[in-house]
C-alpha cells in the first residue's frame, strides 16, 4: 500500500509540475489542481497508513492508535480540500478574464504568444531548410558514389 | 477566560460580511464605509489593549473552543504578535483613509475584501499553530487577489493571474512542509513542535531538518527573498494604490513566519539555527539585487516596490544574524519600513494623477501642476526610506549597524550602506526627474519634447484631500515612531529577548488549561 501511495504522489507531483511549467493558463491550473492531489495525499499518509480502523473513538475499544487512525490528518487534509477548491475556482475566473482582456490564454500576454509563434515558425523554417540541405547533400554524395543507383532512388 | 484576542479575527470577519450585505449599488457607499470604520477602531482599540498586555512580558493564550492546546486551536499573544498587529492595524487605517477618497468606489466590494484581508493578516499574527498560520495566510492572499484585481482589467490581470499561480504554488509546498512535521513530529502547535523538537531522536534530524526548511522557504517566498522575489515588482506596480499600500505589509508577514518558526519551533535542541546561514547569503543577495533594481527602474512605483524588497532584504539580514541586538533593531526597522514604503507607494499615485499622460513615468518630460505638497511628502518619504538622518529609517540602519557581531561586522556594514546609498541616489533621481524638470529640457531628445504637454494643457485633476491626508498620516507615524523612539525600541529589546527563550513559550502554553477541565 505504501508502495502505491508513493507512487501515485511522485506521479501527481511530477505532471504537476511540469504542466505548472507550461506557457498556457489552462495547463498552469490542470498543473496546480494535480499538485494540490498530491499534496492531499501526502497530508493523508502523514497520519500512517492503516486500514479498516475508525478515526472517532466507540464505546468498548480501548483508547490508543493500535485501536484507531489518526484523525487530524482527515480534518487537516478536508480543509486543504476545501481551500484548494476556492483557489482553483478563483484562479479560473483570472485566467477567464485575463485571456478576455489579453486577447491569449498564454501566461504573459499576446505579445509574448507572439513571439513565442514568431519563434517557432523560425524554428520550423530552420529545421525544414536543415532537412532540406542535408537531403541534398546525401543525395548528391550517393550520386557521387554510385551514379547508376541515383535515377532508382531519385524519388 | 478573556476573549479580547479572538476580536481581531472574529470583528472584521462580522464586518465584511455586513459590507457585503450593505451592496453600494443599492445603499450607497455610507453604510459600507461606517461598518468599516467601526470594524477598523475596534481593531485598533484591541490590538493596542492586547500590545499593553504583551508588554508586561505574558504570554497570552487563548484556547478557541475551550480545547487543550495540543489538541485544538490555540492564539498566542506575546510581545512580537502585538507589535505586529498594532502596526498592521495603523497600516490598515491610513490605506481606509486613502481607499475612501473614491477608489472603493470604482472596485466592487472593496471593503468586504479589505475586511478578510484584515482578517487574515491578524490571524496570521494571533495563531499559535502552523496549520493556521497557512490557513489565515490563504485567507489574506484570497482577500489579496480580490483587492488587487477587483476593478482592474488588461495588463494588471496578466500581473495579477502570475501573483495568483505563484501563490497556490507556494501555498502546496506549505501543505508539504506541513505533512512531512506533522509525520514526523505529531503535531503542529508551535510551542508544542518546540518541545519535540529537543527530544528529537538523532536518526531523524536531517528529515526533521528538511522538512522546516521546506517551511522557511514557503515563508521566504512570501517575504520575496532572491530566488523567489520576481512576482513582487510586477505585482506592486499594477496593484491600485490603497492596495499597493497595505500589501508593504504583505512581505512582513512572510518575515514574521521565518522569525517566530526558526526562533520558537525549530529554536532549541539540535536543529537550532539551521536556516540561519542561507538565509544570511541570500539576503544579502537579495539587497544588492533591489538596490540595482531602484537604480533601473522606469516608473516611480516600480522603484517603490524594490525600495519595499530591499527593505525585507535588510530584515533579513537582521534577523538571520540572529543575536538580540539585530533581531530588536530589525523590528523598530520593520514597522518602519512598513509605513514608509506604504507612504511611497499613496505618494506616487498622487503624483501619478498630476501628471495626465506622463503617469509615474521618470523618463516622460512632463509638468507637474501644484507640486509643493508631493514635493514636500516625497522628500520625507525619501529621507526616511534612504536612512537619513533625522528620520526612523536612520535609527534602525544606526541601531542594525552597531548590533551586527564582530566577525561579520565588515561585510554587513559594506552591504547595508552601499545598497543604501544607490537607494539615495535612486530616490534622488526619481526626485529631480519627477519635481524639477517640469519645463522642456534644452538637450532633450526631440521625441521626449514631442510627447511633453504644457501645464495649460493638462487636464485639471479633482483634488482629494483624504488622500494626501492618508499619505501625511503614514508619515507622521514615521515621525512618531523618532519622537517615541525610546519606549518603542525598549519594547523591541524585550521582544527580541523573549524570542530567545523559547522555553518560556512552552511552559505557557502547557500551562493554558480549558476551563472546563474534567
Amino acid at each position: 500500500m505504501e508502495l502505491a501511495m508513493a507512487s501515485a504522489i511522485g506521479l501527481l507531483t511530477a505532471a504537476g509540475v511540469y504542466l505548472l511549467l507550461r506557457a498556457r493558463s489552462f495547463d498552469l491550473i490542470l498543473g496546480l489542481t494535480l499538485l494540490s492531489y498530491a499534496t492531499n495525499l501526502l497530508i493523508f499518509s502523514s497520519g500512517r497508513l492503516v486500514a479498516g480502523k475508525p478515526p472517532v473513538l466507540r464505546d468498548g475499544v480501548a483508547t490508543d492508535l493500535a485501536h484507531y487512525t489518526d484523525p487530524l490528518p482527515q480534518a487537516l487534509v478536508l480543509t486543504a480540500i476545501v481551500i484548494s477548491f476556492a483557489m482553483t475556482a478563483v484562479s479560473i475566473v483570472i485566467a477567464i478574464r485575463s485571456r478576455a482582456d489579453n486577447h491569449s490564454d498564454h501566461v504573459d500576454g499576446s505579445s509574448a504568444e507572439r513571439d513565442f509563434q514568431l519563434a517557432e515558425q523560425r524554428r520550423h523554417e530552420e529545421a525544414r531548410l536543415a532537412t532540406l540541405a542535408a537531403d541534398t547533400a546525401r543525395a548528391r554524395s550517393a550520386g557521387e558514389a554510385s551514379p547508376a543507383r541515383d535515377k532508382g532512388a531519385g524519388g | 477566560m478573556n476573549h479580547l484576542p479572538l476580536l481581531p479575527i472574529l470583528v472584521p470577519l462580522v464586518a465584511a460580511a455586513l459590507a457585503l450585505f450593505f451592496e453600494h449599488r443599492r445603499f450607497g457607499m455610507a453604510p459600507q464605509r461606517v461598518v468599516a470604520w467601526t470594524s477598523m477602531a475596534v481593531m485598533l482599540v484591541v490590538s493596542i489593549l492586547l500590545a499593553e498586555r504583551a508588554a508586561g512580558g505574558e504570554i497570552g493564550v487563548y484556547l478557541v473552543g475551550d480545547w487543550p492546546a495540543r489538541l485544538g486551536i490555540a492564539l498566542m499573544v506575546d510581545r512580537l504578535s502585538a507589535l505586529m498587529l498594532v502596526a498592521a492595524q495603523l497600516l490598515g487605517v491610513a490605506c481606509l483613509l486613502h481607499a475612501c477618497a473614491g477608489w472603493d468606489r470604482r472596485a466592487p466590494h472593496f471593503h468586504a475584501f479589505f475586511q478578510f484581508q484584515m482578517m487574515g493578516l491578524n490571524g496570521a499574527f494571533l495563531t499559535g499553530d502552523v496549520f493556521n498560520l497557512f490557513v489565515f495566510f490563504e485567507v489574506l492572499l484570497i482577500a489579496s487577489y480580490g483587492l488587487m484585481l477587483s476593478g482592474g482589467r488588461g495588463e494588471r490581470l496578466r500581473a495579477g493571474l502570475h501573483y495568483v499561480a505563484f501563490n497556490i504554488a507556494a501555498s502546496t509546498l506549505f501543505l508539504v512542509a506541513l505533512g512531512l512535521i506533522y509525520g514526523l513530529l505529531g503535531t503542529l502547535n508551535m510551542a508544542e513542535l518546540a518541545a519535540r523538537v529537543a527530544e528529537l531522536p538523532v536518526e531523524d534530524v536531517a528529515l526533521v531538518q528538511a522538512a522546516a526548511g521546506l517551511l522557511v522557504v514557503v515563508f521566504c517566498a512570501k517575504a520575496a527573498l532572491f530566488p523567489m522575489y520576481f512576482w513582487l515588482p510586477q505585482t506592486y506596480t499594477h496593484a491600485p494604490a490603497a492596495v499597493a499600500g497595505l500589501f508593504a505589509i504583505m512581505t512582513k508577514v512572510g518575515l514574521y513566519a521565518v522569525l517566530r518558526v526558526c526562533t520558537l519551533s525549530f529554536g532549541t535542541g539540535t536543529v537550532a539555527g539551521f536556516a540561519w546561514p542561507a538565509l544570511l547569503a541570500l539576503g544579502g543577495t537579495t539587497l544588492v539585487l533591489s538596490s540595482l533594481g531602484v537604480l533601473a527602474s522606469r516608473k516611480l512605483r516600480a522603484m517603490t516596490a524594490y525600495l519595499v524588497l530591499g527593505s525585507a532584504a535588510t530584515l533579513f539580514l537582521a534577523f538571520a544574524l540572529a543575536s538580540a541586538g539585530t533581531i530588536s533593531a530589525g523590528l523598530y526597522y520593520l514597522v518602519h519600513s512598513t509605513f514608509a514604503g506604504a507612504a511611497l507607494f499613496l505618494l506616487a499615485d498622487l503624483i501619478r494623477r498630476r501628471r495626465g499622460n506622463a503617469g509615474d513615468r521618470k523618463d516622460v518630460l512632463s509638468a507637474l501642476p501644484d507640486r509643493t505638497l508631493p514635493g514636500v511628502l516625497y522628500l520625507v518619504a525619501a529621507v526616511s526610506l534612504a536612512g537619513l538622518p533625522p528620520l526612523s529609517g536612520f535609527i534602525g540602519k544606526l541601531l542594525l549597524l552597531e548590533a551586527v557581531p564582530a566577525p561579520r561586522t565588515g561585510w554587513v556594514w559594506a552591504l547595508v550602506l552601499g545598497s543604501s546609498f544607490m537607494m539615495l541616489v535612486g530616490l534622488a533621481r526619481a526626485g529631480t526627474r519627477l519635481f524639477w524638470r517640469v519645463e522642456p529640457w534644452p538637450d532633450a531628445s526631440p521625441e521626449k519634447l514631442a510627447a511633453y504637454t504644457p501645464v495649460e494643457q493638462m487636464k485639471v485633476v479633482p483634488s482629494r484631500p483624504l488622500e494626501a491626508a492618508a499619505t501625511m498620516l503614514l508619515l507622521a507615524y514615521g515621525v512618531a515612531m523618532v519622537l517615541a523612539a525610546a519606549p518603542l525600541l525598549e519594547y523591541t529589546r524585550a521582544t527580541a529577548a523573549q524570542l530567545q527563550s523559547p522555553g518560556d513559550y512552552v511552559e505557557q502554553v502547557r500551562a493554558a488549561l480549558p476551563v472546563r477541565g474534567d
